[in-house]
């Protein structure tokens, strides 16, 4: 096979026994790769409400045909797929870095970890060697410290390590993987998947070839977006970052402050991404075959927390920053590098303690459950020591560890309404209430509140719908945006990447089939596109999701926006949110309770999972 | 006759390369015709995030590589500077690597003999890694003009209104 590895490893950690598939060649081309493979493999490994934290969920690690080659922001994603433990249906979370294309050229398109260790262990992939080894000695260590200890244990330098910190080990619900030091598959909890199974880290070494179908063409491809890289489609990226949208989402007034409490920091200057290139940002690196560089270092230049040295976005700084009323930027770096030191979610952990300090603010934890720390919004010195109790499971961090829905159960007290989450997943930072497209598109997306499932949010903040309007027609909007990202994860291309695409379908169908070979139109593209959200669908109806969950955190739903502004006033009605999710529905061919029809799925050629709706169909 | 002040290798600027190894990717499609960075004779290095640096072959002046080998396997092109491997010759016994102290002297992973940067010599516009380079780090450079470069950045520095 060109593009593809053509095999999948399995390994059981029951009993250490590993062995490895053809690649199912049917799924390869229905399903691409990254994420799209990996839910398919997962449902074929797994039964119907397993629980996310047992041994029977399997932790699926995937990558997609063109990993390995030179094409840039393509060659070296990697994703991780499971039963998510905070959202109970599939659980994805893609990175990029060096990680993936060494898994290429080790050999695999996919590995599959079934079972659970009795020991603590990590695995070592060295192309066709599968061991695993002890990992007793890195426990309770960081992502970080890990992979050095291992390249250490193993004496290679280019080995790539992929590891959970403590807050995988022990469970917790927002915990992530983390590869190459800052690079995190950071959303619904893969971490703690990886840690219920006993596995510490994942380090691979790979010395093969990879060959393209058509290498002559690829390359003329490859050049050609070089250049185009060069361009205005990622210049956001090379210059200031993500971290651009803090005054772009503040001066829209789009921008959850203080647990949704204001949609608009008032401090919000302190804590831009103009503010942090200018003081902080010491070096932007690059991935692997990447030709335009996003990665944004960043170091304290001076203060208590000198010296700290993170890589920063947009959404961690948001969760960490507005999101929790801090506007010190040195006490918001220092939190990143909590998150990655522990292996947390940054975004997650920055609306879990938004959550504390709002349950802090309103009397549901007293200053006796912080263990005397006054938790109030804007308290840089809480953040910090929440991030730690968090990470370490002590205090009431062993509660807030299980994610804001969860944790918001275990307070009661109606600390529900002021959990923002969608199926268990926190929020990014986009004000749902003022930008209605992108509400959809949180409501619907089969990980929970997520903005990487679709990126609607762009028609709302560009102005190119009225945002504050639900209305007929969004749901295709949502339906389109969510078949390419589906793509762009499965391929796996970078979504930063995605403006560079200037033919979008049509230049990711060419690029697929020049490293192929596999003869692919954009049409037939977007239909796997379709496809893929289609598989995720139908897990999660497996797993007893459906129409109730597509829906919006209570403080959406119910607290208009109190700032003054032309956005002041907004929120979603249920019946708003009733008008897009049927227009949505009916835009994928779903059924108005959310289930895809047999004629649907006859047409995408899914019969042979027709089974997991039959019996509701029929209802 | 070329002076040795002349002769041109790789140079990689630290302050410039982000550790993308497109320069590996290049170097093996050229030189081997496969994206395979352990077939590739520059080799990037990423020493914590902030810490970026690619290394090939510096095509020394009395090669520690060239005087290390048992088997007279390596020769130095006078010209050029560049370093011949006589594949027929080497048993791969790895010398030449312990005495290269840049690292750019590597064991080819299935032809079991040492290869390192030949500066491209087929290809009619020079390194590969040069032309690719994403962020213009990589310099095809003299010593002399790496010598300037850090003279002129060294005044620069010392004259704060030089700079622009």
């Amino acid at each position: 096979m060109y593009g593809y590895a053509g095999k999948v490893l399995y390994i059981d950690l029951n009993t250490g026994k590993t062995w490895v598939e053809p690649l199912n060649q049917e799924y390869a081309k229905k399903y691409v790769g990254g994420i799209g493979l990996g839910m398919r493999l997962w449902l074929d490994n797994s039964k119907a409400g397993v629980d996310p934290l047992s041994p029977d969920n399997p932790l699926v690690l995937s990558i997609g045909p063109i990993s390995g080659t030179v094409f840039p922001t393509a060659g070296n994603g990697h994703s991780f797929v499971a039963k998510s433990p905070a959202t109970f249906g599939i659980g994805e979370a893609v990175a990029h870095g060096t990680f993936g294309s060494e898994l290429k050229r080790a050999g695999y398109d996919a590995v599959i970890f079934k079972g659970s260790s009795e020991k603590p262990v990590y695995l070592w992939l060295d192309d066709d060697s599968v061991q695993l080894m002890d990992a007793s000695h890195l426990l309770g260590k960081s992502p970080s410290e890990t992979e050095d200890i291992i390249k250490q244990d193993l004496g290679d330098y280019y080995v790539r390590v992929a590891a959970i910190g403590l807050a995988g080990e022990k469970l917790s619900r927002i915990a992530c993987i983390i590869n190459e030091k800052t690079r995190a598959a950071g959303r619904t909890g893969m971490g703690a998947v990886m840690g219920s199974k006993n596995l510490k880290a994942i380090a691979v070494r790979g010395t093969n070839d990879i060959r393209v179908a058509k290498p002559t063409e690829f390359i003329e491809m490859v050049k050609e977006f070089h250049e185009r890289m060069k361009g205005p489609a990622a210049q956001k990226y090379r210059t200031l970052g993500t971290s651009e949208n803090i005054l772009v989402h503040n001066a829209l007034q789009c921008m959850p402050t203080r647990n949704y409490n204001n949609a608009h920091f008032e401090n919000a200057k302190k804590v831009s991404g103009e503010y942090l290139n200018e003081k902080f940002v010491v070096k932007i690196i690059g991935c692997s075959s990447c030709a335009m560089r996003c990665e944004h270092e960043v170091v304290v230049p001076e203060g208590p927390y000198k010296g700290t040295l993170t890589r920063m976005e947009y959404e961690t700084l948001w969760a960490m920053g507005p999101y929790c009323g801090i506007d010190e930027l040195d006490a918001i770096v220092k939190g990143m590098e909590l998150c990655n030191y522990y292996g947390i979610d940054a975004i997650s952990a920055g609306v879990v303690v938004a959550f504390a300090m709002d349950c802090y603010e309103n009397g549901l934890l007293s200053t006796k459950d912080f263990d005397g720390l006054e938790a109030n919004f804007g308290n840089s010195e809480a953040l910090i020591q929440i991030l730690e109790k968090i990470g370490t499971r002590t205090g009431i961090g062993n509660i807030l560890a299980e994610g804001v829905r969860i944790a918001a159960q275990k307070i009661g007290k109606g600390a529900e309404k002021l959990a923002q989450h969608i199926k268990g997943l926190e929020v990014t930072g986009y004000d749902l209430r003022c930008l209605k497209t992108a509400a959809l598109g949180f409501a619907v997306s089969f990980r929970g509140a997520d903005h990487n499932r679709h990126g609607a949010y762009a028609f709302d903040v560009k102005g190119k719908v009225d945002r504050l309007k639900a209305e007929k027609g969004r749901g295709k909007l949502v339906r389109d945006m969510e078949d390419i990202y589906a793509l762009i994860d499965s391929l796996i291309v970078c979504k930063f990447s995605r403006g560079t695409y200037y033919k979008g379908l049509v230049d990711m169908a060419t690029l697929y089939t020049l490293v192929t070979g596999i003869e692919m139109t954009a049409e037939e593209l977007k239909k796997s596109g379709e496809r893929i959200n289609t598989v995720a669908r139908l897990i999660n109806i497996r797993e007893g999701l459906g129409r109730k969950d597509d829906t919006l955190p209570w403080k959406v739903l119910n607290l208009p926006i109190p700032d003054d502004g032309p956005v002041k006033g907004a929120y979603v009605t249920l019946d708003e949110l009733n008008l897009l999710l049927d227009d949505y529905y009916q835009s994928r061919g779903w059924n108005s309770n959310g289930i895809p029809t047999k004629m649907k799925l006859e047409e995408l050629n899914m019969n042979a999972l027709l089974k997991i709706v039959e019996e509701k169909l029929e209802v | 006759m070329v002076r040795p002040q002349d002769r041109k290798f790789v140079s990689a600027d630290p302050d410039k390369c982000v550790g993308c190894v497109v320069c590996e990717y290049a170097c093996s499609l050229t030189n081997e015709k496969t994206f395979n960075p352990t077939k590739s004779r520059i080799r990037a290095l990423r020493m914590g995030p902030l810490n970026n640096i690619a290394v090939a072959c510096r095509h020394c002046e009395e090669p520690a590589c060239v005087a290390a080998c048992p088997r007279d396997a390596l020769s130095q092109e006078e010209n050029t500077g560049i370093i011949n491997v006589d594949e027929e010759a080497c048993d791969g016994c790895t010398w030449c690597i312990s005495a290269c102290q840049f690292g750019a002297m590597m064991m080819h992973p299935q032809k079991k003999v040492v290869f390192t940067c030949n500066s491209c010599k087929d290809q009619e516009d020079g390194p590969q890694c040069v032309k690719w380079c994403p962020e213009e780090a990589l310099t095809f450079v003299t010593a002399q003009q790496l010598a300037q470069k850090s003279r002129i950045s060294a005044v620069r520095n010392l004259f704060q209104e030089a700079k622009e």
